[in-house]
């Protein structure tokens, strides 16, 4: 019997699982989406990486969770690490990429770069108020060109003339990249120059003033858009590599952190069947009126958050 | 409105850290009118400031206003505001014409509007608090408020430095609760002496359980959001929760009553020859000090949109590549995802911890 570890990183768009044995290879894996249903989505992921791992005779002793719907999920799955996003992606590229020295990382809803220095962060940023530039923006422009999102970047790397189109904000992005059609630029090289835009955006607020060093590695679901990979690289004048499993690097990062743990329990993927229901209420008791989430599991409180300060708390018996 | 059946004046400065108890000293036994400590800034202070507030106006100004709404609700009938090196010059005159355009009835002290220079001026002003002011017992009660400020910026420090280690959990927010209550009582200079006496003792008898070698922060940051907690998340406590040392140079004590600018402008010219207005110089100043002194990280909060903040940030930036140190933004606007907080700061404390134990493993 092997021992396993089951990470997972539930962002707000998708959720990303794997299963990695003691020698951190990846047994199984699966990416699906969210769905605004962060309890359904996950208990389809397990659903999924049981029926990857059956009969390859693994025992799940530790479960680790990580995106922005981890407390949740780190309280339904009983898991022994529950950590934020940016550790979790520097620990699975790290692992991979040990020299690398920068992260380029755009997801759905958000952005990050990640400074590393001899295999420990030391610096990083995230897309703070604006959603520009994120992978939500580019599909949703891919929709108005009627070019589904995955083809977007080979649709790219077509064009010869990318169209110059202005970075600064979502909302002037796609008024420019109206008027720009209607001038009459060709659709590749408008799709071109979108990717470019991403590029600019992304180097001008997440990346400004952080020393960009190569090697550099570029993840996220945008990194699948080999456009936007292609942009980048005539931006900082580098090689920029795509993991073929980047999409999966926090989850991968995450289950390692839960093997480096040390807490071992054996997991029981029957979690699927119970019944989890969550309740939020705001607390009446002042002004604040903090929110409160309560975690069920058959009716039996779990966890509960939310709260404040000491008036709001709910103690689990 | 609450009923003010005596029609006497009741005085309220916003929200601002724990300061309203020097405030209320000076104007109650000072001034000799009653002042209103302002309700405590909750969710709904914010939704109210920032209803009636210009969208694009920064976040101080609508817990300000925030504050100002809950206190006239309360009965409070003389606003004051302060006065600053940026757009808070006018944030007193802007606040004063949407209440009054609101329909309430108010006396409106906005010290950017005194001539200090003009001795006239000024007890003009005075007068606006109260018209029967009388000027020796104000100037009389000044010293004991100077100390009272000065206690409660030197228990504060004390805490930010050891609250992270307490043993008993809850030790010394207690502890702070009944000081500040204990302050609101103080009527002359003898009985604070006895309130510092009391509870500076009692502050330092409260067990720690602290390391020789702590992990440091420093905070630096505009005048409002580093020094009301509500207004940056509690970030202190959070960070103290993790068990960091919480560094915090920004008071009045540090700005008003031993004005340290020249010192700050100067210690900090090899970063920014010139001022960049407000607390920019500061907030250079602070945090090449902080990393100087050998600390772990830096973190600059600032209301989204501060300018003088803005100018700072790749000041700090060369800072942090100079000497090698996390310095990490906060951009705070009336509606921040906590969570997004969160993230930011659990990656800050593995970043240092992380770097921390690698330039041990290379010595």
């Amino acid at each position: 019997m092997k021992k396993g570890y089951i990470g997972i990183d539930i962002g707000s768009i998708s959720t990303k699982g794997v299963v990695i044995d003691e020698k951190n290879t990846i047994v199984a894996s699966d990416y699906l989406w969210t769905e605004g249903d962060p309890m359904n989505a996950v208990k389809r992921l397990l659903k999924s990486l049981e029926k990857q791992i059956k009969g390859k005779n693994i025992q799940v002793v530790g479960v680790g969770t990580t995106g922005s719907a981890r407390k949740l999920i780190g309280a339904v799955t009983n898991a022994s690490v529950v950590k934020n996003e940016i550790t979790a992606h520097a620990i699975g590229t790290t692992t991979l990429y040990p020299d690398v020295n920068t992260i380029f990382e755009i997801g759905g809803q958000d952005s990050k770069i990640v400074i590393i220095e001899n295999g420990y962060v030391v610096d990083y940023a995230m897309n703070t108020l604006c959603a520009a530039g994120t992978g939500s923006f580019l599909s949703s422009q891919a929709h108005r060109l009627g070019v589904s999102v995955e083809e977007f970047g080979s649709i790219a790397l077509t064009s010869k003339q990318p169209t110059n189109i202005a970075a600064r904000c979502t909302v002037f992005a796609e008024s420019d990249l109206v008027h720009k059609a209607q001038m009459g630029h060709k659709k590749e090289d408008i799709i071109a120059g979108l990717c470019k835009a991403v590029v600019t955006n992304y180097l001008n607020n997440v990346g400004k003033g952080k020393r960009v060093k190569a090697p550099i590695v570029f993840q996220g679901g945008v990194s699948k858009n080999i456009g936007v990979k292609k942009a980048f690289e005539d931006a900082v004048g580098c090689e920029v590599t795509v993991d073929p499993n980047g999409h999966l690097m926090g989850a991968f990062g995450v289950a390692i952190l839960a093997q480096k743990s040390g807490i071992e329990r054996a997991f029981d993927f029957n979690i699927t069947g119970l019944d989890f229901k969550t309740k939020g209420f705001e607390c009446p008791k002042c002004a604040n009126h903090c929110e409160i989430m309560c975690v069920y599991r058959d009716n039996k409180l779990i966890d509960s958050w939310g709260n404040k300060c000491d008036n709001g708390a709910i103690r689990v018996n | 409105m609450a009923e003010n059946v005596n029609n006497e004046i009741i005085a309220c400065f916003p929200q601002w850290g724990n300061y309203s108890y020097a405030f209320k000293f000076l104007i109650e036994r000072g001034f000799g009118v009653k002042y209103m400590t302002p309700p405590p800034i909750t969710r709904r202070t914010l939704e109210l400031g920032s209803r009636y507030s210009p969208d694009y106006v920064c976040v101080p100004f609508k817990y300000c206003l925030g504050c100002y709404l809950e206190a006239l609700e309360k009965g409070a009938n003389c606003l004051m505001q302060i006065f600053g090196a940026c757009r808070l010059n006018y944030y007193g005159e802007l606040a004063a014409q949407i209440l009054s355009d609101m329909g309430y009835k108010f006396q409106f002290m906005n010290m950017a509007e005194i001539k200090w220079t003009s001795p006239r001026s000024i007890i003009e002003h005075m007068k606006m608090i109260n018209p029967n002011v009388s000027l020796p017992k104000v100037v009389a009660a000044i010293p004991t408020m100077t100390n009272m400020i000065k206690l409660i910026d030197e228990f504060d420090d004390y805490l930010r430095h050891h609250i992270g280690f307490e043993v008993n959990d809850g030790d010394f927010e207690a502890l702070q609760k009944e000081f500040l209550a204990a302050l609101e009582k103080v009527e002359n200079g003898k009985q604070l002496k006895r309130v510092k006496k009391t509870f500076l003792r009692r502050l330092k008898q409260i067990p720690v359980n602290k390391p020789a070698k702590t992990l440091k922060v420093g905070m630096v940051g505009d005048y409002y959001t580093v020094q009301e907690p509500f207004s940056n998340y509690y970030m202190e406590k959070e960070l103290a929760a993790m068990g960091m040392e919480v560094f915090r140079d920004m008071n009045l004590t540090n700005t008003l009553i031993k004005n340290q600018w020249k010192k700050r402008h100067r210690f900090g010219k090899k970063y920014a020859k010139f001022n960049p207005g407000a607390t920019a110089t500061y907030t250079i100043a602070e945090a090449l000090s902080y990393v100087k002194q050998g600390m772990d990280g830096v973190i600059q909060v600032k209301a989204f949109g501060c300018t003088p903040e803005i100018d700072a940030m790749p000041i700090l930036q060369n800072i942090s590549n100079d000497y090698k140190i996390p310095i990490l933004n906060f951009s705070f606007d009336s509606q921040t995802s906590e969570t997004g907080i969160k993230t930011r700061l659990e990656a800050f404390y593995d970043m240092v911890i992380a770097r921390k134990n690698t330039t041990k493993g290379a010595k």
